[in-house]
């Protein structure tokens, strides 16, 4: 799950890391408000748009405005507006709240963030002095100029860590208080709220000698939602697909993609596979789509529902693989839900598994207009050739 | 006898109770699994199908029974506390079911385990099976299995189940095929598997089958490239799947630049791993290098 920077500054800011002070706004006035508590005019205060995806500086998402006037125009341009950038896809996302917060000086841009090694299996500190870009770029291009310390989950960040990182990035005596609050304020943070991701990006060295949190990005881990109900009011409903927020509701996972062949599956890895052989035979996959283990009728149903709220959709590709779920059982879920739904577009079917034949059998008398295949590398190929016919 | 888990295996199941974990003891113990005990505390002193004696703690069942392995099916919540208790009790092999566990829990436990000796399969995993022993400690359909020779290893649980019905049905068995779990945090990996096949005498080919997100895969290639003189036919899923999204299971999700399917593959390729092209060539995939080195015919 992600949250907004507001958000996650908030939380920093609660850890002990320090951030630049501000207040988020869902309206103009509002952000007119805390422009005005904040001084703007004796100083600079920063507009940001608050939506998830990253590279909102660049399209035109964040403003700096010296006076209440600017910060006013800023607000009314940055609110409603609809951000594009890198990360949203063409269609862009509207903004409906803003962060107003002071303007620093800043003398030097680093990066700092936290990740799980999987190689490990320890949660991992990274930092670098080249802050503020895209740090993925860093780590192909310079990867010694991350540095990393992973931290031991018995006993925590060692002091001998927070050293290293200190005197490797090279940062002043002015500023070892804070680090030592931003290390820690984020450990501790990471762990507490069971985060998956931590990002400072930048961790700005101010001309006064001290650290801020310039941004904030946290994502959570969603399996420990269990003990999170907080999580519930920091969860953005504007920032997800409505389809995936209903797949969701019934133990689906889903995921909308661009192309136009409609997959149901049971299982995470054969989903994807079956998006790889779609497009190996050149078809360009709708959806993820994992109804799991149990695939039971009303999920199937729900599924097909889903699936079909894509306009794109001009075919379905289900494949199951009835293991302990009987082919027969799920064949008749499929037959219940196409009835239901009145199914317009084709759709091929491939069931392997306990009582196969008799699934197989179900479909063919069914009277729908289902196409069965033998195989996976079948079933991929009747669905690609079904919709470009 | 294969890896891990055959005839000797005495399985005590935690969470035996419940839905999931009383369903699958039952198809277990019809393949032939020695289910020894049960564990779900408040219920010890009663018999689960009327011959397996349940007990309060695991410490008990080892004691009373001699368990030597533990199934998992205990909800996420609690899941991380009942493989610290499995592995305070004495088993060698504690295989973890259950999906959807706090990735910090993981985290937490992992070392815990690793200092102990104790080998955990998952968690978030289909489990382990030997078929030509009659071992089943998972909740994988037994009837597509066939023993044999061939090794399975998967991050996934459907699509080993895909990779098992195509080795069937080219004629080809296995010796023991191990989910290891779509969680960021897994106890066996990869290349911990590969290393038993490769010693075990009763395995001549391995299918390894991956998918995006994280570098397991990279380092199997090179443990493959180094240390391995058996055959091993690879898959990785995850081709078409965007940066960025979560597809299905926490681990499978790109999110550096080295994690996609096609750089997995790639590299792969060039430890000379034979990669099936689709997951409809798994099977296929291993046939021919088992041709080609006489191990077939």
């Amino acid at each position: 799950m992600k949250i907004h920077e507001y958000q996650a500054k908030a939380l920093l800011k609660k850890y002990g890391v320090p951030v630049p002070n501000g207040q988020v706004a869902f309206s103009v006035e509002e952000a007119t408000a805390v422009a005005k508590q904040l001084g703007v005019g004796d100083k600079k205060v920063v507009v940001k748009a608050q939506i998830h995806a990253g590279g909102r500086g660049k399209g035109g998402g964040v403003k700096l405005a010296g006076t209440l006037d600017e910060a006013i125009a800023h607000s009314k341009a940055i609110l409603g507006m609809t951000l594009i950038t890198h990360q949203t896809g063409p269609q862009g996302q509207l903004v409906k709240r803003l962060l107003i917060e002071d303007g620093c000086n800043i003398q030097h841009e680093y990066y700092f963030g936290m990740v799980l090694d999987r190689e490990t299996s320890r949660v991992t500190i990274m930092a670098s002095t080249e802050g503020g870009m895209d740090i993925e770029e860093v780590a192909a291009k310079t990867p010694e100029k991350i540095l990393k310390a992973q931290i031991d989950p018995a006993t925590g960040v060692g002091d001998y860590q927070i050293n290293q990182l200190f005197f490797d990035l090279g940062l002043p005596k002015s500023a070892a208080k804070d680090f030592r609050n931003v290390v820690l304020g984020c450990y501790n943070a990471y762990v507490q709220e069971d985060a998956s991701l931590f990002e400072i990006n930048p961790l700005v060295l101010t001309k006064e000698g001290g650290l801020l949190a310039l941004d904030g990005k946290i994502n959570f881990d969603d399996n420990a939602g269990f003990r999170h109900p907080e999580w519930a009011e920091l969860r953005d409903l504007d920032e997800e697909e409505p389809t995936e927020i209903q797949a969701a509701k019934f133990e689906l996972s889903y995921v909308k993609l661009d192309g136009n062949i409609g997959c149901l599956v049971n299982g995470a890895g054969l989903a994807m596979s079956t998006m790889d052989i779609i497009k190996h035979h050149g078809g360009e996959p709708a959806n993820f789509l994992d109804v799991g283990g149990s695939a039971s009728q009303e999920a199937v149903t729900e599924g097909f529902k889903i699936i079909l709220s894509d306009p794109h959709v001009k075919g379905i590709l289900v494949n199951i693989f009835g293991g302990i779920m009987k082919c027969d059982v799920i064949a008749a879920a499929v037959i219940a839900a196409a009835k239901q739904i009145q199914m317009t577009v084709p759709l091929v079917v491939r069931l392997e598994g306990t009582n196969v034949d008799l699934g197989k059998s179900m479909l063919n008398d069914s009277g729908l207009a289902i196409v069965s295949a033998d195989d996976l590398n079948d079933a991929a190929q009747k669905i690609v050739k079904a919709i470009g016919a | 006898m294969s890896i891990l888990v055959g005839k000797d295996t005495r399985l005590v199941v935690q969470g035996i109770t419940g839905s999931a974990g009383s369903f699958h003891t039952r198809q277990c113990m019809a393949f032939g699994t020695n289910v020894v005990a049960g564990v779900t505390p408040g219920k010890g002193g009663q018999l689960f199908e009327e011959k397996v004696p349940i007990f309060h703690t695991v410490r008990d069942a080892v004691k009373e029974t001699g368990a030597n392995a533990s199934m998992i099916f205990v909800p996420p919540k609690f899941a991380a506390d009942a493989i610290l208790e499995a592995a305070d009790s004495g088993v060698s092999l504690v295989v973890v079911i259950t999906e959807g566990i706090p990735i910090l829990d993981m985290v937490k436990v992992k070392p815990v385990l690793d200092a102990k000796g104790v080998r955990m399969i998952g968690p978030n995993c289909p489990g382990i099976i030997t078929p030509g022993e009659r071992c089943k400690i998972g909740i994988m359909p037994a009837q597509i299995h066939k023993p044999g020779r061939i090794g399975v290893i998967s991050r996934s649980g459907t699509l080993t189940y895909e990779a098992v019905f195509q080795l069937t049905q080219l004629g080809i068995g296995q010796s023991t095929c191990i989910g290891i779990g779509g969680d960021p945090v897994i106890g066996t990996q990869f290349i911990d598997a590969l290393a038993l096949f490769e010693a075990d005498p009763n395995t001549d080919g391995v299918i390894m089958i991956g998918e995006i997100g994280g570098n397991a895969e990279v380092k199997a290639a090179q443990f493959i490239k180094e240390k391995m003189t058996k055959p091993v036919a690879a898959f990785i899923a995850g081709k078409a799947a965007p940066p960025g999204r979560r597809m299905g299971h926490a681990g499978a999700i790109i999110s550096g630049g080295n994690d996609t399917a096609d750089a997995k593959i790639k590299i792969l390729e060039a430890a000379h791993i034979r990669v099936a092209p689709t997951p409809s060539h798994m099977g296929v995939a291993m046939k021919e290098q088992l041709l080609e080195r006489g191990l077939l015919r």
